[in-house]
């Protein structure tokens, strides 16, 4: 009896304990799965994080990216700029190279020869070729009269440009005053008039005028004057002036030593008798 | 090396025309004063381009024209016309005769050299 009773309470002690570990395996459960939603939960805050520290850390290199574009497209525009600004300086070099190379050629034909007569072909041509000219003339002070007098002309007769007293007209007061006409508008004065010129440019040594050179009409292509006529115009004023006036004195210096060998030849001759 | 033949009777259009050339890589300069001279270095030197003027005593630029384009041996060469004659009838006319390009006086040095380098260049034909 009492080994039954003993049994059946083992057994109530059995079953208990048995309760229990089911009772403490339940808690086990629950805790675990209350651990596993925790860490779950973990994972997904973690991984949150990262993405957004990785798009955090995209935004800035976008950010110096788009820095670094701006500064590209700002240097560019820089480089593009000073591009077009060389450019610019290059074609005006070009253009100030043309207009020396031009201008020295006026001036080594003008002092290539000591004939008078040459002189003034290098003028005309000076004037037809680089300044585009049609009709003009040049006309050089007579000491004697005190007058200009045509000397050569381009496109009208030489009787067509009569003498000119200094200080009457344009040209007279051009050779007075040593001072450049230019007319306002070029291409006003259709008919020719001699005393009207569209240009009158005095030749010049020093402040001294010999004489000017009187231009009437332009060339049909020719529109206006440009930078380089100008100092076309001044090369002519001096040097055209003094190539004219240093030629007129050879020449006249080659005739007089002519006549004086002449004569002196013929005095050599005359004693044989 | 390009021989490109000046015929011009100015020497001072010669010179300028010359001197511009001299801008062109490794070209040579030849001159002419007039239209039988042209022929005559035409004759002595192999040519590449001509450039000539209207203009000239004893042979004019139209006249040597139209005896290179009726030579079977000169007939391709370029020709460009560098005149003071402005007016379009005469460019026109220049043109008919076998002139491939009219250039009117006072030249634009980049202009020709432009002109000079786009024949030579075979691009003008």
């Amino acid at each position: 009896m009492d080994k039954e009773v003993s049994c059946a309470n083992k057994a109530d002690e059995f079953i208990q304990m048995f309760k229990k570990g089911e009772e403490f395996t339940k808690d086990l459960l629950k805790e675990n799965e209350k651990l596993r939603y925790r860490v779950a939960q973990l994972e997904e805050s973690m991984a949150q994080s990262v993405d957004e520290a990785r798009t955090k850390l995209y935004e800035e290199r976008i950010r110096l990216l788009e820095t670094e574009l701006n500064s590209f497209k700002e240097k560019f525009t820089q480089v593009e700029m000073e591009n077009k600004d060389f450019a610019s300086k290059y074609l005006e070099v070009e253009e100030e190279n043309n207009n020396l190379a031009n201008l020295y050629v006026a001036s080594y034909q003008l002092h290539s020869t000591l004939d008078f007569s040459e002189v003034l072909r290098i003028v005309v041509e000076i004037v037809i070729n680089l300044i585009g000219a049609e009709k003009f003339a040049i006309l050089l002070i007579d000491d004697k009269t005190n007058e200009l007098i045509a000397v050569a002309t381009e496109g009208i007769p030489p009787a067509d440009t009569p003498r000119v007293k200094i200080g009457e007209g344009i040209i007279g007061k051009v050779t007075k005053e040593g001072e450049s006409y230019f007319a306002e508008d070029l291409s006003a004065i259709a008919a020719f008039n001699p005393f009207e010129p569209i240009v009158c440019i005095p030749l010049k040594i020093k402040e001294h005028v010999i004489g000017v050179i009187s231009i009437y009409k332009l060339l049909t292509q020719k529109s206006g004057f440009s930078n380089v006529d100008y100092e076309l115009f001044n090369l002519l004023a001096g040097h055209a002036a003094t190539a004219v006036f240093s030629s007129r004195l050879y020449t006249q210096s080659e005739r007089k030593l002519t006549t004086i060998q002449s004569f002196l030849d013929l005095l050599k001759e005359k004693p044989k008798r | 090396m390009p021989n490109i033949l000046v015929v011009e009777d100015s020497p001072t259009m010669r010179q300028l025309i010359s001197f511009a050339m001299k801008r062109i890589q490794s070209a040579h300069v030849i001159e002419a004063t007039d239209g039988v001279d042209a022929l005559k270095k035409l004759s002595s030197d192999k040519i590449d381009l001509i450039l000539c003027d209207i203009n000239m005593p004893v042979m004019d630029g139209l006249k040597l024209v139209s005896l290179v384009r009726g030579n079977p041996t000169f007939k391709d060469i370029p020709i460009i016309m560098v005149t003071t004659e402005g007016a379009e009838e005469d460019r026109k006319r220049a043109l008919a005769i076998g002139a491939n390009a009219y250039l009117p006086k006072p030249i634009q040095t980049q202009e020709l050299i432009k002109l000079v380098n786009t024949y030579l260049t075979g691009r003008g034909n």
